[in-house]
Formats: C-alpha cells, sequence, structure tokens
C-alpha cells in the first residue's frame, strides 16, 4: 500500500509537476521507492510466504523453522525500510534499476533470500510424500536463482562503463524474470488444483516449462539495450531467445487455462479463482507483449516510451500481483479457517481489474503516440504534450488500484482478526497487514 | 534426497553458468573497453555533479545513449562503446520522458539557461512536465561577491530577494554542460577538434563591441549582397530552418523570439538580426558571444557557438528563418556567406 501510494504522488506529478517540491518529494527518488517497495517489499515477502506454506502442505509436513521463517521476515522488512530511507535521502546506487539501494541493503536482502532457501530447502527435504511437488521446483529454484542474481548485482569489481551496461541488462531483467515469475507461476500449479479439486492438466508440460523458462530467460536481458553500445552480436542473442520464450509462457498459460477449462463455470462463482485467471492471463500477454518489444522494428517505436511502464505494470500487476492475490484468498483461509466477506473480495477484484485495465491501455496507447512523434521528427516537447490525457487516465487507473489495495489490507484482517495463523503462513499476511496499520 | 539434489542443485548449477555467461563473462570483458579518441575523464566538480544527477533520479526521465536510428539524431550522434569508459555507475536510462542528454552540454551550453531550467523548468520551456528543482537553491537579499544571481523572470522568482545556485546545484550544471560528444575518432576528429578549439577562442574574444548595430564591416555587406540577390530561400529550406530553430535556439530565444528579459535577447526586432549586413549575425551563430548590451539591456549569459555541430546550410536556413519571422525583415543569407564568415574565423 506505502508502494502504491508512492505511484499515486508520482502519476499525480505528471500532471502538476511543481506539486511537493521538496527534495524528499521529488519524482527522481520516489520513483525508485515506488518500484523497490512493490517489487522487494510488497511481492518477494508475500511469495515467499505462500511458497512456505505450499512447501509444507504439498509435502504433508511442517515448516522445518519458524525462527528462521520470522529471521527472513525481518530482515526482508528491515531491508525495505532501510532501502527506502536512504533512497529518498538521495543514497542511490547510480539509478541502476533495481539495484539501486546502496549495496549493505542489498546485503541484508541477500541475507534474507539465504535464510528463505535454506528454511524452504530443509522443508521440502522433511517432506512426507515421494514426490517433490512441481509448485516447489519453481518456488526452490526462484529462491536459489536469485541469490546468484543478486551476488551478480552486488560484486563491483567487473562493472565499469559498458561492462556495466551489460551487467544492468541482465540484472533488471533477471531479478523480475528468475525471482518473481517462478515464485507467481509455483502459486497457480498449487492454488489452481486446489481451487479446482483436480489435477493439473499436464504435470510434464510444467516440467517442459520449468526446464525451458531456466535456460532460455537468463540469456535475454540485453533487449532492454537494443541499438545501444553493447555488442551487436549479444543483442540478437537475446532477440532469438525472446522469441524462444513463448515456449515456457504459451506452455505454462495453456496448461493453466486447460486446467480451469474443465470447470470454467466456478470462476463466476469463486473470486480466488478469478484472480488466479486475470493473473494467468497477464501472464500470457504481459510475456507475450515482451517478446513482441523485443524486436528492432517494434522497438525503435516503444522503447524509452510509457509504453514500457504498461508492459511492467501488465506483468508485475496484472500477471505476478494478481497470481498473489489467488493464491493468498484460496490459501488463507486454509490456514485461518475464516474467509473474506464476498463484499469484500468483490470490491478488491473489480477496482483492481478496471484500475490495472485503465492503467495499462492508457500508457500502451500514449507510449505509442510518443513513440510515433518521435518517428515523425516533431519536437521533443510535442511527445509531453501529447501525452498528458493518458497521464491524466493513469492516474484514474491507479486510483482505483490503490483503492482496491485497502480492501485487501481490510480483507486479510478479517482472514487473520479472530485466529491469528498457527504457521507460516502469517509471512505473508505480515506486510499486508502492516500496511493497514 | 536425490529428487531434491537433481532439482535444486541441477537447475542452480544450470543457472550459475548462465549467469556467468551473459552476466559476469559480458561484464568483464566489455569493461576493459577503452576510451574513444577525445573521451575524458570528468573533473572533480563534474564528477560531483554527476551523483547529484543519480542520486536525483536524473536518470528516471533522461537517458544518456542516441541510438544509431533517424529519430536519435536531434540528440547527437549514435553513441559509441567508448563513450562510456568513465561512466560508472552507468547512466543510459531506460525512459525518455524528457529528452536524451548524451550532448546536452552542446544543445544547451548557457549555464544561465540551465541554472533557469533547473530553478523552474516552465521558466524557460513552458509545456515542461519536470518537476522544479527550486530546493536547490537559496534565496538571499544580494548575491555575495563573485556569484551572479539567476536572472529567474517575473511569475516565476520569489518575491523578495533573488535566486542564487548552492554548490550541489553549479556541480550539476558544470556536469551538464560537460555532456558533449567528442567527434568520432580517425583524421577526420583532429580537425573537428581543432575547430572546436578556435570556436571557443573565438567566442572567449568576441568583443563587446560587436553587438552594436552599427558594427559590421560594410565592405564585406557590399560583396555578399549579389550573392543575397540570386538566391532566394525556398519553402523547404524555411521550415528546415524552423526545425533547426526549434531544437537549437527556442530554448533561449523562445518560440515567440522575444527571448526571456534580462535572461536571453529578443531576436524579434533585434538590430542584428534586422541588419542588412548578416556579417554579426552569422558570426553570433557560428562563433557565440558573451557579455552583449542589445536594447540598453546587458545580458550576463553567455551563447554557446553553434558553427561545430550545424553545417553552412543549417545556419543559412536558421538565419533566413529568423530574418523572415516575428515580423523581422531583412535579405536573406546563403551558405556561401556563412561559409566565408565561417573560413574567416572571428
Amino acid at each position: 500500500m506505502f508502494a502504491t501510494f508512492v505511484g499515486l504522488i508520482l502519476a499525480y506529478k505528471f500532471g502538476a509537476p511543481n506539486f511537493g517540491p521538496g527534495a524528499w518529494l521529488t519524482f527522481g527518488r520516489l520513483r525508485p521507492i515506488h518500484t523497490n517497495d512493490t517489487f522487494y517489499g510488497w511481492a518477494s515477502i508475500a511469495l515467499v510466504g505462500t511458497a512456505y506454506y505450499i512447501a509444507a502442505r504439498s509435502g504433508r509436513t511442517s515448516l522445518y523453522s519458524e525462527r528462521l521463517a520470522w529471521t527472513g521476515l525481518v530482515l526482508f522488512n528491515l531491508a525495505a525500510i532501510l532501502g527506502t530511507v536512504a533512497l529518498d535521502l538521495g543514497y542511490n546506487a547510480g539509478d541502476l534499476e533495481y539495484r539501486e539501494w546502496p549495496w549493505p541493503i542489498r546485503l541484508i536482502f541477500a541475507a534474507a533470500l539465504i535464510v528463505t532457501a535454506w528454511n524452504l530447502l530443509a522443508t521440502v527435504a522433511h517432506r512426507k510424500t515421494d514426490d517433490i511437488y512441481l509448485s516447489n521446483w519453481y518456488t526452490m529454484g526462484g529462491v536459489l536463482w536469485t541469490i546468484v542474481v543478486a551476488t551478480v548485482g552486488i560484486l563491483p569489481w567487473y562493472q565499469y562503463g559498458l561492462g556495466q551496461v551489460s551487467v544492468s541488462g541482465f540484472f533488471m531483467h533477471n531479478a523480475v524474470g528468475m525471482w518473481f515469475t517462478p515464485m507467481a507461476l509455483g502459486i497457480f500449479y498449487y492454488a489452481l488444483p486446489k481451487l479446482l479439486s483436480r489435477p493439473i492438466y499436464s504435470y510434464a508440460l510444467g516440467v517442459l516449462a520449468f526446464w525451458t523458462n531456466l535456460v532460455f530467460y537468463p540469456i535475454i536481458g540485453t533487449h532492454h539495450f537494443l541499438f545501444s553500445s553493447l555488442p551487436w552480436w549479444l543483442q540478437t542473442t537475446a532477440i532469438v531467445f525472446s522469441v524462444a520464450m513463448l515456449v515456457p509462457v504459451w506452455g505454462g498459460s495453456a496448461n493453466f487455462l486447460l486446467t480451469i477449462r474443465a470447470r470454467a463455470g466456478e470462476v463466476l462463482h469463486s473470486y480466488p479463482l478469478a484472480f488466479c485467471l486475470v493473473g494467468v492471463i497477464g501472464y500470457l500477454m504481459g510475456s507475450t507483449q515482451g517478446t513482441f518489444e523485443a524486436f528492432r522494428s517494434l522497438q525503435s517505436v516503444w522503447h524509452f516510451t510509457n509504453f514500457t511502464v504498461g508492459h511492467s505494470h501488465l506483468t508485475m500487476y496484472g500477471f505476478v500481483t494478481f497470481g498473489i492475490w489467488g493464491g493468498l484468498y484460496a490459501l488463507l483461509p486454509l490456514a485461518t479457517g475464516r474467509q473474506a466477506s464476498r463484499l469484500g473480495l468483490g470490491a478488491h477484484f473489480w477496482m483492481a481489474v478496471v484500475g490495472s485495465f485503465i492503467y495499462v491501455i492508457s500508457l500502451s496507447v500514449g507510449g505509442t503516440v510518443q513513440g510515433l512523434d518521435w518517428k515523425h521528427g516533431l519536437p521533443f516537447i510535442q511527445s509531453v504534450v501529447d501525452m498528458s490525457p493518458y497521464y491524466v487516465w493513469r492516474g484514474v487507473g491507479g486510483v482505483l488500484m490503490f483503492m482496491s489495495h485497502l480492501v485487501f489490507a481490510w480483507n486479510v484482517w478479517d482472514m487473520t482478526l479472530r485466529r491469528p495463523a498457527p504457521s507460516a503462513a502469517i509471512g505473508a499476511a505480515a506486510p499486508a497487514a502492516e500496511g493497514g496499520a | 534426497m536425490r529428487k531434491l539434489w537433481a532439482i535444486a542443485g541441477g537447475s542452480a548449477l544450470v543457472y550459475i553458468v548462465l549467469a556467468l555467461m551473459m552476466g559476469v563473462f559480458p561484464g568483464l570483458e566489455l569493461s576493459k573497453t577503452v576510451a574513444g579518441t577525445g573521451v575524458k575523464p570528468l573533473t572533480l566538480l563534474e564528477a560531483e555533479g554527476r551523483s547529484v544527477y543519480a542520486a536525483n533520479g536524473c536518470g528516471y526521465c533522461h537517458t544518456q545513449q542516441v541510438r544509431p536510428l533517424r529519430e536519435d539524431e536531434v540528440f547527437g550522434r549514435p553513441s559509441a562503446p567508448g563513450d562510456f569508459a568513465y561512466q560508472t555507475p552507468e547512466l543510459l536510462g531506460s525512459e525518455r520522458t524528457g529528452p536524451d542528454l548524451t550532448d546536452v552540454g552542446t544543445r544547451r551550453g548557457s549555464d544561465v539557461w540551465q541554472y533557469m531550467h533547473l530553478y523552474n523548468p516552465r521558466s524557460v520551456v513552458p509545456e515542461s512536465i519536470m518537476p522544479s528543482f527550486s530546493w536547490m537553491f537559496r534565496v538571499v537579499d544580494r548575491a555575495p561577491p563573485g556569484v551572479n544571481p539567476v536572472p529567474i523572470p517575473t511569475g516565476f522568482a520569489p518575491a523578495h530577494g533573488v535566486v542564487i545556485p548552492t554548490h550541489k546545484t553549479q556541480a550539476l550544471v558544470a556536469y551538464l554542460l560537460s555532456l558533449k560528444q567528442p567527434p568520432l575518432g580517425g583524421p577526420a576528429s583532429a580537425g573537428g577538434k581543432s575547430s572546436t578549439a578556435a570556436s571557443t577562442e573565438a567566442a572567449a574574444a568576441a568583443p563587446t563591441a560587436r553587438a552594436a548595430p552599427s558594427g559590421g564591416s560594410a565592405g564585406h555587406a557590399a560583396e555578399s549582397k549579389p550573392s543575397v540577390q540570386s538566391a532566394l530561400p525556398s519553402a523547404a529550406q524555411i521550415a528546415h530552418g524552423e526545425a533547426v530553430f526549434t531544437a537549437n535556439c527556442a530554448a533561449c530565444h523562445q518560440a515567440s523570439g522575444e527571448g526571456l528579459p534580462g535572461a536571453f535577447p529578443p531576436l524579434k526586432g533585434n538590430p542584428a538580426v534586422n541588419d542588412a549586413d548578416p556579417t554579426l549575425h552569422i558570426h553570433t551563430v557560428i562563433f557565440g558571444a558573451h557579455g552583449l548590451t542589445i536594447g540598453g539591456v546587458s545580458y550576463a549569459s553567455q551563447m554557446p557557438p553553434f558553427g561545430p555541430q550545424l553545417s553552412d546550410q543549417d545556419v543559412a536556413d536558421v538565419i533566413d528563418y529568423e530574418r523572415s519571422t516575428w515580423g523581422n525583415h531583412a535579405p536573406p543569407v546563403s551558405a556561401a556567406d556563412v561559409a566565408r564568415i565561417r573560413s574567416q574565423g572571428h
């Protein structure tokens, strides 16, 4: 909620640039606070919480160590709070996207990841089942890979000038796609069968998507720097594998959609399922859009415009965040024995869906206008003028999204109020409850 | 247990290999890229300004990479690998909510413009949505000796006192003005560099007396007359002149040609622009000017030389545009006139 509120201030600033003139409210400081807090303060903590719950439940065991889980939670939150304060004071590690926090704070985050990996793997190791359920493949992979990503991002000795540009391409893409993507997919693989009381459509397809995602994804980061001074072959390789990403994306999405199709009618009656369905569609559309943006022809229109901001909200919000909500609404009642009210669920769902729809559409259209203005050789300021109505619509979408988050906080409160969760599922609830307090 | 090792261990191993291949090794290799010809490390003050730039997130709205695409030509020549040798942390950026800044020191070479723009961007670019950085300035009753107050236009200026930049702002502007693309390597670069040096010298040496409308050499005017009459600019040339004006001149002199009172002189009704003898007009565009007094108002701001980045035809077209717009009325000039004055030096 804090992160969305910051996002809202930012959206307002596009229309009223004199608003909030002080150093602590300037756009360039709040912008990384918004991205880092949605990434590391909200999504990461919520995903780890659900991953713990899924690992324990699918393995018919209990969490390996509650103390480790609490340690991780404290470290994650500590990093998020310190990172926010540092960025607002102007301690920015150099506008390097998603690794702006000063390195000691990123070390705290890395420590939280290591604690989480240890706890998660130990929980799976103590499982009572023979097989390791597919969800855990994704979540264990996500945590382990992200430790590697974080290490690559922090170590300074090989990142100078153009070398750092190539590392940035690798980092900013992998921090998203090897962390949030597998963690959120892990939720789908568990929550969908749970909600529908039927197994996933194809286990084998899930395994294929796992390995192809692992091999293709790390190669495509350079597509953030097409037409830059990075070696041309590195850019072309990234484009080729961006296309290859359609295999895990379409394979995974088809798997989820076919699982839902058998009982499609239930989507009308179950908000958790509806959240998951939007999340799956967000995954399919956002990732496919990513492939298209990687083509040189299209990137020459869309790169540097607000289209990419729309894309990142379609993926981080339409996919990851909706996936988290679906997972929480599906699983939290199982942990606490208390359902959220239907009114609360409905209000959250519809405001979030309509809000993000307005948000993404307005920025996609506006971004295209921006890119075409440049292509037509109009004076730069014309693209700024042309964006103003789209900025207003983005703000309207953002307000709806923010209001839906208020309802979400109330819903989580509602699901945990009477009987606090006895297991680590509280890890997922805590940050939201904090936001509400 | 074996399954756990295969899945968790196996996938982690695969990922480590890929991370080395796609992250670490390219990083190691490309970090060795040597600086291009003319690419210099920043001075202490400029480096300090660069960290002010990063701390306040300028890089979230401004890129510093020029792509080899037509639409990027307004921002300079395409960036080359050697340009980034001294750029750690890298500030290439991912969004152009505002324009690219790779070569902004050439395009907006006036420190006065930079200060005004930072204090309130709308004081020089009415449509701008950039935040105001007025908190990086101080308002004092009287500027301390040696510090020029920023000539903020009325309507934007504080009710009392004058605006002076803080040290951080001075560092930031020093950094912004240092953002100039050196010409790409090879023999051409030697020529380019020497012409830049010559024009800087010329700008520094440009005598204030040149501002007087009666100045200039009548002899040259007489010589240039015949060529003027033979080449009336076409509509396409005037349109190109307007584009050049928008990209290079409008930031200070404004689209209305009226300048900004006390900061940048007007071109509308400017004696040099309306003079039948174009020498002073051409000279000012090519070599820049400073310390001018026009219409009884003296201007502290320095006009940067535009000779290095504009061709003779560009200069002729923009001058013809200025001479035929906003009620100005003066005979046009040709590229040959420009070439002649360029070759004479100041």
